[in-house]
């Protein structure tokens, strides 16, 4: 009898402890009927920026939610990518709320929104270059430090590249691994918008990507515009179902993966409860997919 | 090779903020694409999140000027005041003075202070927790001894003073009722309370403004009283304190010994 190979989904995370189901993005429009259907969702996500203020329904939907599913924070405001100095007081209002809800996960952006004092409210992109990694792997540091906890860092969507780019995106992510034991959300449509933003592969993207960090996956609906020539233009909105190609690439990643917390995004033109609930059940369905041939496989292992 | 410099981040910013300006240099776009496009992928999210914070936050200002108006009003204010943190719910804070200041909105005088009542509903729906005082413990404290008593109104309460009946502007425009001729010239004054997690909107009676800033700032019944009548003859004291029962604007009264 052979070793049986270790099943992905058992492997111990070291930042999240979500389960490896399908999660949704907590919007308050749909608290009334989460209460009121009990569904069976793996997660709820929410944005931790909409959770700062002293009280009121944000603080009691979220004490009310966490009593029933595992919860993971996603911070938009950090300015990981940015030169300048973290703003501490922001760490300070990211810290009261990890200590208070200790969500499954905490994650962020490999990407910049504060500079002088102004928050742009946006995802900037930044060069991958020494000077960059050092400013990030310091973020990183710092936060990880100030929350006493690894946090995953997410992959971006881009619309351009900068010449001063020494490092590919992945190579820049896996030294910011290295460098901080951090560990990586996998936001498979931002591959899929760079991909065909930027001109590359998105299938070799995901098959160089280090899958062994990957503790979070995202999936969105991108919106489309039109390049100089008419090609498309793919813009990261989460205001739309999953598109199919973006599925597809999720398959791809799962197969290289295993099972993996899985989140649907839909922050924008924000659907019916049952919509979101659906585009959940349909990740659920490759998520069951995926885990059962992993189990073929290891059964399969023990056997020969 | 000589380390690269810092990538300029206030170029990047200042680029994103004026359209007149070119993208910043170094950018690369694939087959040789201008980087014009791309980069305004970046000047577009960065206006349409930030005009769209502030739509979800003015949803009466909005109806009342137009969605075009709005968002070109809302546009200007963005350009000359960005979010000064991540937490957008604290964004549009001087919006009702630029908006008292908008040229292209001086026929709606009433504006800005729609603006400053809408802004508060955003305050009051983030405020800290507390436990009303119930109309029966209020009604319990002796008569006599509230003249010296000073109040702890709830965190959320906020209240404005109009030229303009800006609680009946904002409730037409909040319900599927069908409009009706208001005086414009009928000042009102508007409460702002959410003692549990409901948000109430009511009005006090002329004074009632000067008489809650006067609890506000920790002085006594009889001093707000005395404030509230100064600024207005016809001050009515019952008819502020039912509203301010109502609305649940009291944490705790504290009679002096």
């Amino acid at each position: 009898m052979g070793t049986p190979s270790l099943p992905a989904h058992s492997c111990a995370h070291a930042a999240s402890s979500l389960p490896a189901r399908a999660g949704v993005g907590f919007k308050s429009a749909h608290f009334a009927d989460i209460e009121a259907s009990a569904p069976d969702v793996g997660f709820f996500e929410i944005h931790a920026e909409n959770y700062m203020g002293a009280g009121g329904a944000p603080h009691a939907q979220l004490l009310r939610l966490r009593s029933d599913f595992p919860l993971s924070i996603h911070g938009v405001g950090l300015s990981i990518g940015g030169a300048e100095p973290l703003d501490r007081e922001h760490l300070a209002r990211v810290k009261t709320l990890v200590d208070r809800c200790k969500p499954a996960a905490f994650s962020e952006h490999l990407a910049w929104s504060t500079q002088g004092g102004r928050f742009l409210n946006d995802l900037l992109a930044l060069p991958y270059n020494a000077s960059t990694l050092t400013h990030v792997v310091a973020h990183v540091n710092e936060i990880q430090e100030a929350l006493a906890r690894p946090i995953l860092i997410e992959n971006p969507a881009a619309y351009l590249r900068f010449q001063s780019s020494d490092y590919s995106e992945i190579e820049f992510l896996r030294e910011v691994v290295r460098r901080t034991d951090c560990r990586l959300l996998l936001d498979v449509t931002n591959v899929y918008v760079s991909a065909n933003n930027l001109a590359f592969s998105a299938e070799n993207y995901i098959d160089a990507f280090p899958m062994s960090f990957v503790e979070e996956i995202h999936l969105a609906g991108y919106a489309e515009d039109a390049d100089e020539v008419g090609d498309p233009l793919l813009i990261d909105a989460h205001c739309a179902p999953v598109q199919e190609g973006v599925w597809r690439l999720y398959v791809h990643a799962l197969s290289r993966c295993g099972p993996v917390a899985t989140l649907i995004e839909w922050d924008n033109d924000v659907p019916p409860w049952e919509v979101l609930f659906a585009q959940a059940t349909r990740a659920e369905s490759f998520l069951a997919g995926r885990r059962s041939a992993v189990e073929d496989n290891s059964i399969s292992a023990a056997i020969q | 090779m000589s380390a690269p410099a810092d990538f300029d981040q206030g170029a990047f910013v200042r680029a994103l903020l004026d359209p007149e300006l070119p993208p910043p240099n170094g950018l690369e776009t694939p087959r040789g694409f201008s980087p014009e496009k791309r980069f305004a992928v970046y000047r577009n999210n960065v206006c349409v999140g930030l005009v769209d914070a502030l739509s979800e936050r003015f949803p009466v200002c909005r109806q009342l000027v137009g969605e075009e108006f709005f968002q070109a009003m809302a546009h200007c204010y963005m350009r000359e005041f960005l979010p000064r943190t991540p937490m957008l719910f604290e964004y549009g804070e001087g919006f009702a003075t630029f908006v008292s200041q908008f040229e292209p909105a001086r026929e709606l005088p009433y504006l800005s202070d729609v603006a400053r009542l809408e802004y508060a509903l955003g305050q009051a729906y983030h405020a800290e927790d507390a436990a009303p005082l119930t109309i029966g413990s209020v009604r319990a404290l002796p008569p006599d001894r509230l003249e010296n008593a000073t109040a702890t109104l709830h965190p959320s309460t906020h209240v404005i003073a109009s030229k303009y009946p800006i609680v009946s502007i904002w409730r037409q425009h909040m319900s599927d009722e069908e409009m009706t001729p208001l005086d414009l010239n009928r000042g009102e004054e508007a409460l702002v309370v959410r003692p549990e997690l409901e948000i109430r909107v009511s009005t006090l009676p002329a004074g009632g403004v000067v008489f809650v800033d006067a609890l506000k700032e920790r002085q006594t019944f009889g001093e707000a009283v005395d404030a509230a009548s100064g600024a207005t003859a016809a001050f009515d004291l019952t008819v502020c304190l039912r509203e301010l029962l109502l609305a649940e604007a009291f944490v705790a009264i504290s009679v002096a010994h």
